[in-house]
């Protein structure tokens, strides 16, 4: 009887083991997955090529990404410079000067907007954003537009990330100890002179990784973007022009992609671009993020 | 005592510096409401046109009828394919995941020692894995599918959104089954119980609403999500009865009947949306009642 | 004892929500004298010291009753500055917090934010300070170099000097050597025996052979209640009361 048990626990312990290892290393699977689908393309092409030639003519087998990395960039561009400055304002006064109950209950309504599905963000933009800037935004600025932009994209894709910004930016406000608040305090500094000179200054590192999470959060999203931002294979060159990012171009031609030759692969290699870039931002910040929360300077 | 008249008044100069500085402060204060609420505001303006645009395009046939013919050129039927086929699949995949990451979570609280590579090296990979983009797990589970001679279909579907909820639901679970106090455990091994027997009779049992709480919050996170299902899952208009056909998803159908040109089919995509927003609310509040539950019980 | 007051509580009364942590404190601290306060932990002295200061006020459901006057004016009347108050006291906390930046930026934080830029006053105010807190030798050669790169105990001093940039009236210690090495301890103790001159001074504290070097004046606290006070000669060899002694002596620690 013992020895059945004992089995069972070695067995168990075992099967367990090897799931963790094949978890930790899931990143690097899909990694390699998606690299051996793209070695056709990069058999015939070279690097340099795709990522910088702007042409885009799938049947002509012409890949030139450059229009849609542009793209990528100018909407997540805009939404980062619309949601850092809104978020650290938010996180600071739900941190250090909201009542305990305003961040009880606002906490749980951020983390709700983290839960809306992108399709939901996308057709809010499309019924607001999007007339919004055709109708008002642009004519305003004389210029004409069909609505379909960068500036819509940015602006769905900061409400997107504002959850991650916000959450990870208290987390990194609440690492700081009270102790060296009261510090400053004690010398006969103001809250606000204790928040500038001294909470924000140690939680720098912490809140440029928020940043970078929300960065790269907006950089790979796919639905909501591609309902707005127009989907035109150009690189933009205003805020009213439309965009096509990365990801919108690969959601979009899953249909098309096995039909042409080399397109699957080409749509791939542009995804794995997308995971690096990404894994790239993430290992990053989530180091900072360990290191802030471990209190090293 | 001569120091300190001295800097008296030099401290009155500073009073003046100090309205200023008050100034500052009111300016930032004043910044700072507005930003939050600009933040709490755009949740309600989305939620709201959610609301005002579908509910008047919902109607009963909505959730009980799947697509007849014609459907998306504007007549009868509803959306009970995409309703089924999003609960089938998002179950389908809550459950592989549970499957793995249920078994890896007890092994980094439970087996492993505490701090050892593995367990740091795992947590942080899952921490990664978060990030990245859902059209990368749609993508990778597509070479997956093609590597097995897979069509698009239901199965294809559970598992790119499988692959896609794994971080979510390990590190959320990993966050509460760390909570269950050591004395726990040692009392259980040294009543002679095995690490297996701790793990599940006793770590699952004190865990068990967080667990849920973890389930839960990964099966919203999968019905939601329209990218990882669109190289896999196909789209179907019939309600799915088999593994291996297309299955249609709720946020695919909403996308699709979007798209169309006829303002009918357009507000039956609003209504679509509001059907999935009601979804993910009911989930989302669920959750958390669950962790509030949860965490009055544990403080010790 | 005849002296002159600083300080003057007359009934103090904090409570954290239902818990009432100081009982009807009254009493007059000296001026120009090192206090002790002493007790057993979680007696309210750490209360008592941050009251006087009013860092009190950052938490969360304290209400308080009675009156603290420094130099006659009441600290917590609802129209007084309170950063004025904090400007008058430095705060020397159990462990040391150096501001994340450079050395001498801690020390001229103080004086900048209260309106000093002149760089050659600050440069005179950082040397002076850091000369009183004993680290002047140590550090001079690196005054720009990060604040977190030092000692423990260069810290502690450094906390001190840094206090003392704001030329405070009156020095709070919080257990200012709990957590220091024998060495460190004792020169941040002959700081305080030096700078008694021109600085009241208040440590809390509960090694007992500290308070007897150091205090002129004892304060004992016991569960929010004022027990005893005295000059520290009269107090230790003869305690007034019961509870006193029994401290003093070990038997309630």
């Amino acid at each position: 009887m013992m020895d059945k048990r004992l089995l069972k626990d070695r067995i168990a312990g075992k099967v367990m083991w090897l799931l963790t290892i094949l978890s930790s290393l899931m990143v690097f699977l899909i990694a390699i997955g998606l690299y051996e689908r793209s070695r056709p393309i990069l058999a015939v092409k070279s690097l340099r090529e795709l990522l910088f030639s702007t042409s885009w003519h799938p049947l002509r087998k012409e890949f030139g990404f450059f229009p849609f990395i542009m793209g990528s960039l100018w909407v997540t561009g805009v939404a980062v410079i619309i949601a850092v400055p809104l978020c650290l304002l938010t996180a600071i006064y739900l941190s250090e000067y909201a009542p305990r109950y305003v961040r009880e209950w606002t906490k749980p309504l951020i983390d709700l907007l983290a839960g809306i599905p992108s399709v939901i963000y996308g057709i809010w933009g499309v019924l607001v954003v999007v007339p919004l800037i055709k109708n008002h935004i642009a004519p305003f600025f004389g210029a004409f537009s069909t609505g379909y932009s960068v500036l819509a994209g940015g602006i769905v894709l900061a409400i997107m990330v504002f959850p991650i910004i916000i959450h990870v930016s208290l987390e990194v406000f609440r690492s700081v100890p009270f102790e060296l608040r009261e510090a400053s305090l004690s010398l006969g500094a103001t809250k606000w002179q204790t928040i500038k000179h001294v909470v924000i200054r140690k939680a720098m590192p912490g809140i440029i990784a928020a940043i970078v999470l929300g960065l790269s959060r907006a950089f790979g999203e796919t639905m909501a973007v591609l309902m707005v931002a127009g989907n035109t294979a150009k690189s933009p060159s205003s805020l009213l022009d439309p965009a096509y990012p990365l990801p919108a171009l690969i959601a979009n031609n899953y249909g098309e992609m096995l039909s042409v030759p080399l397109y699957d692969s080409a749509l791939l290699l542009a995804c794995l671009v997308l995971l690096l870039v990404v894994l790239v931002f993430n290992v990053i910040a989530r180091a900072v993020l360990i290191k802030v929360e471990r209190g090293i300077q | 005592m001569l120091s300190h008249e001295l800097f008296s008044s030099k401290w009155k100069e500073g009073y003046s510096k100090m309205d200023k500085r008050k100034i500052e402060e009111r300016l930032f204060k004043g910044m700072m409401a507005v930003s939050t609420l600009v933040v709490l505001s755009s949740l309600l303006l989305i939620l709201a046109t959610v609301l005002a645009k579908g509910l008047p395009a919902m109607n009963l046939a909505m959730i009980t009828q799947t697509p007849k013919g014609g459907f998306y050129l504007g007549k009868e039927g509803g959306i009970l394919n995409a309703i089924i086929g999003s609960v089938y699949l998002a179950t389908g995949a809550t459950l592989l995941a549970i499957l793995i990451s249920l078994p890896v979570v007890l092994y980094l609280n439970v087996y492993a020692r505490k701090g050892s590579r593995i367990t740091t090296f795992t947590r942080f990979s899952f921490d990664v894995l978060w990030g990245v983009p859902s059209i990368v797990y749609g993508a990778f589970g597509f070479t997956i599918m093609l590597f097995f001679g897979l069509r698009a279909s239901l199965l294809g579907g559970i598992i790119a959104v499988s692959l896609l909820v794994l971080p979510i639901m390990s590190r959320t679970m990993d966050e509460v089954i760390r909570m269950v106090p050591k004395e726990l455990l040692e009392a259980s091994y040294a009543l002679g119980a095995t690490k297996l027997e701790t793990a599940f009779k006793v770590v699952v049992r004190q865990a068990l609403p967080g667990i849920l709480t973890a389930v839960l919050i990964a099966f919203g996170r999968g019905i939601g999500d329209a990218a990882s299902v669109i190289f896999t899952a196909g789209f179907s208009d019939f309600i799915p009865n088999s593994l291996f056909r297309p299955a249609a998803t709720l946020p695919l159908a909403i996308f699709f009947q979007l798209g169309t040109p006829f303002p009918k089919v357009q507000d039956r995509a609003y209504a679509s949306a509001f059907v999935l927003t009601v979804i993910i609310l009911v989930i989302s509040i669920t959750a958390r009642m669950l962790t509030r539950r949860f965490t009055r019980h544990t403080i010790k | 004892m005849d002296f002159k007051t600083h300080i003057s509580v007359r009934h103090l009364n904090v409570f954290y929500g239902s818990d009432q942590a100081l009982k009807n404190i009254t009493i007059d601290i000296p001026d120009k004298k090192i206090i002790a306060i002493i007790g057993p932990s979680g007696c309210g002295k750490t209360t008592l010291l941050r009251s006087f200061n009013r860092l009190i006020d950052s938490v969360d459901g304290i209400r308080v009753s009675g009156e603290v006057l420094v130099d006659g004016e009441n600290i917590f009347n609802p129209t007084v500055e309170v950063t004025h108050i904090r400007k008058k006291m430095g705060l020397l906390a159990q462990s040391p917090y150096p501001l994340p930046m450079s050395i001498y930026d801690n020390v001229a934080y103080g004086p900048r934010i209260h309106g000093q830029r002149d760089k050659k006053e600050l440069d005179r105010i950082v040397e002076h300070h850091l000369k009183e807190a004993s680290l002047w030798s140590e550090v001079k050669d690196r005054l720009h170099t990060p604040a977190s790169r030092i000692s423990v105990g260069q810290q502690q001093r450094l906390c001190l000097a840094r206090g003392l940039a704001v030329e405070p009236e009156i020095i709070l210690a919080d257990e200012p050597t709990s957590a220091l090495d024998p060495k460190s301890s004792q020169r941040i103790e002959e700081s305080f025996l030096r700078l008694k001159k021109e600085y009241t001074t208040i440590i809390v504290t509960h090694i007992l052979r500290q308070a007897r070097r150091l205090a002129d004046y004892v304060v004992f606290l016991y569960c929010g209640e004022l027990i005893e006070h005295g000059p520290a000669e009269s107090l230790f060899e003869n305690p007034k009361e019961e509870m006193t002694r029994e401290y003093i002596k070990g038997i309630i620690s």
